[in-house]
């Protein structure tokens, strides 16, 4: 049997596919922030908290009102992109017109803020969310659990359509048309400011449905977006910030080299993707698919 | 003659003075505050010193006690500037419990060279009171060599002879794992290979797939807090347990437990020093932390940080002075510990605690009564067996002889 670099073939299939199943998570959060920051310039910082609030939201759904996981999975996204909006309408809009920092400030300590209540409430060890899909598929070269499966169709159904909506259909032609200039949009009759809270609200919709989707695989915790946020934002930005296909291919791609990273250097695999971060923001500064505005 | 009245008077006057005058003691709990060891630690250790304060009736005894807190958010860099802080401008005397022994053992450091009191119960790493012990640091609560002789030694015993560590990648998880593996290879088992995972990983699965692939009968998780909780949440999702293969979580605490539900953990072997449902003292101090603590059960770092903290003063009270770290913590070895949770012990001349380690497993869900209802007990490992034979951790304190 042929080995690669001391790795059986099998068990590097087995990492690869692992690695594609991280970067569904991956994807589907770096998409929201592209969408979100491409057509509104916002940095959304408070985007790991609203994944954690999406994950919480499947398990209050759960215990307080008794909604099975494939119920949380439409209606959680469905309140926290409320809130989301909530939130647009009443302070994210009043900073549209100053510098990128600000919002950016505003949605950290949001975020902090949000945590914080969390943590206070449920603590910070995390609560259960039991499998919903239970068993798996053994593939021969590894045991695939179905909900993992479940995962990377899932999100790649999502990404797909995103894409497809804003890129090839005429909702998406106006939401493009008005990133570029607002003002002429509007004079055209397209009521401007609520096409970008539903913009917002559908990126911060996303966010959630990430964190539902990983609250049975993960633990539901407070902190558990603000792990995972830091290493989005260098996604986002090796894909190109605003770009919506370059967040889908770098965040699966990019879960395939930490997938791959765990085998040869597993010491490594919290920081490979910093390190490619900054190789690329010196090579490609606006990024793999992005372009210098 | 009247030189002679005045210095009478004067010497009468500072002997009442010292008569009155209360000891000042004042208390850092510095432990995680809002990261992955919060709960096990955090606002409830310091509820708990606050309570062996009140308990051991401070103020009568002549010591008015402050105890205040920080959060060192698991950076080493952190903790060593929270403690200078405390030690140089704040008057801190003694800092207590301090999980994550990457940071506990540069607060150790520090604590030395300041001349004052470090007593860690939430740290795991052995080697506090190994080659890093210092004559300021007393280890209460447990460490990773008791750990590994309580769950390490149980399962080869019972056959889990070829080991797979998933090891944290920091002081504590190398410490844990390098004292199981002795254990392993004491009791004739084999390690079948080891990983060293990021601390605060989300994704074990593909750490779990090479476990897997290792065809080791046992997978030891060298880990805690939220890493123990997804790798044994991940392992179940990957069929480890119906493949054949066991889990061994060498370091759980009952946070853990309750985070990961009766569900997946159920049947898990595990090392503690303390469980609230075992004696009436026990429970008592139990139901007086949920009444505040929204209903939750002390971990066993939170009642080692009472009990340390009740030693602790029974030191002061002696000496009538918290100034002279060394002193202290001398005194405290001198003096046999006792107090209502971990009962009877001493504390040894490299700074452990010694006190009996228990051999807990997880209840079915079928089994529990309710919340917290978690626990088995399967053996009481004696207070002379629990913790590293003292010639064997190369403390500098301790001769050889």
């Amino acid at each position: 049997m042929f080995e690669l670099l001391g790795i059986p073939p099998q068990a590097l299939f087995g990492q690869l596919l692992l690695g594609l199943i991280n970067g569904a998570f991956y994807a589907m959060l770096s998409l929201g922030l592209a969408v979100i920051f491409g057509l509104l310039n916002v940095i959304n910082f408070t985007h790991g908290a609203q994944y954690m609030m999406g994950a919480f939201g499947a398990w209050m759904l759960l215990n307080y009102a008794g909604i099975p996981f494939w119920g949380a999975l439409v209606l959680s996204p469905i309140v926290v992109a409320i809130i989301g909006m909530a939130i647009e309408r009443t302070l994210l809009k009043r900073l549209y017109h100053l510098d990128h920092l600000y919002g950016l400030l505003l949605t950290f300590g949001l975020a902090l803020i949000i945590e914080g209540l969390f943590r206070r409430q449920y603590g910070s060890s995390g609560l259960p969310y039991n499998n919903p899909l239970p068993g798996g598929t053994n593939l021969g070269f590894m045991f695939l659990p179905n909900y993992r499966a479940f995962v990377v169709v899932a999100s790649l159904v999502v990404c797909i359509a995103t894409w497809y909506v804003i890129e090839r259909t005429k909702l998406g032609s106006y939401l493009r048309a008005a990133t570029e200039r607002p003002d002429l949009v509007q004079a055209f009759g397209i009521d401007v400011p609520r096409m970008i809270t539903l913009t917002y609200g559908f990126g911060v919709g996303l966010a959630a449905l990430a964190g539902v989707l990983a609250a049975p695989a993960y633990q539901v915790s407070p902190t558990m977006g603000s792990n995972l946020i830091i290493v989005v934002f260098a996604v986002v930005v090796i894909g190109g910030m605003g770009s919506i296909m370059g967040a889908i291919v770098t965040g699966f791609g990019l879960g395939i080299v930490e997938g791959l990273t765990k085998v040869f250097y597993p010491e490594a695999s919290s920081t490979v993707i910093f390190v490619i971060m900054a190789i690329v923001l010196m090579v490609k500064p606006a990024g793999l698919f992005g372009t210098a505005k | 003659m009247r030189l002679a009245a005045i210095f009478l008077a004067a010497s009468s006057l500072m002997g009442a003075g010292a008569a009155y005058a209360q000891v000042p003691v004042k208390i850092g709990v510095l432990n995680d505050q809002s990261g992955l060891y919060a709960d096990l630690g955090g606002q409830g250790s310091v509820w708990a010193a606050k309570k062996a304060v009140e308990d051991f009736g401070a103020a009568a005894k002549g010591l008015k006690v402050e105890v205040i807190f920080a959060d060192h958010q698991n950076k080493a860099d952190v903790g060593t500037s929270v403690a200078r802080q405390w030690y140089d401008v704040d008057g801190v005397d003694a800092i207590f419990d301090t999980p994550n022994s990457g940071v506990a053992l540069a607060v150790s450091g520090v604590t030395k060279e300041k001349n004052k009191v470090f007593i860690n119960s939430g740290a795991a790493s052995s080697d506090l009171t190994g080659k890093a012990c210092t004559p300021n640091t007393v280890h209460w609560t447990y460490d990773t060599w008791a750990l590994a002789n309580g769950t390490g030694r149980a399962i080869v015993k019972t056959g889990g002879d070829t080991w797979f560590f998933l090891t944290a990648d920091y002081a504590f998880g190398h410490a844990l794992e390098r004292d199981t593996e002795a254990v392993v290879l004491a009791n004739g088992g084999k390690v079948a290979g080891k990983v060293r995972v990021p601390l605060n990983n989300a994704d074990f699965s593909s750490f779990l797939l090479q476990a897997q692939s290792s065809k080791a009968k046992i997978i030891g998780l060298a880990n805690a807090g939220g890493d123990t909780i997804n790798s044994i949440k991940q392992a179940a999702e990957y069929g480890i347990v119906e493949g054949g293969q066991k889990l061994a979580g060498l370091l759980i605490f009952l946070t853990d437990v309750h985070s990961l539900g009766l569900k997946v953990a159920q049947g898990l072997n595990l090392t503690s020093a303390w469980y609230w449902d075992m004696t009436d003292a026990n429970r008592k101090f139990a139901d007086a932390f949920a009444a505040a603590n929204g209903g939750k059960r002390p971990t066993m770092v939170q009642a080692g940080v009472y009990s340390g903290v009740t030693h602790y003063l029974k030191a002061v009270e002696a000496l009538k002075s918290a100034k002279d770290g060394a002193a202290v913590v001398a005194k405290m070895k001198e003096i046999p510990t006792d107090d209502p949770l971990f009962g009877k012990g001493e504390v040894r001349a490299d700074g452990r605690h010694i006190h009996p380690m228990f051999l807990f497993e997880v209840k079915k869900p079928s089994e529990s009564k309710g919340p917290y209802d978690y626990y088995t007990l399967k053996a009481t490992i004696p207070a002379n067996e629990a913790f590293r034979p003292i010639g064997e951790g190369d403390c500098p304190l301790v001769k050889k002889g």
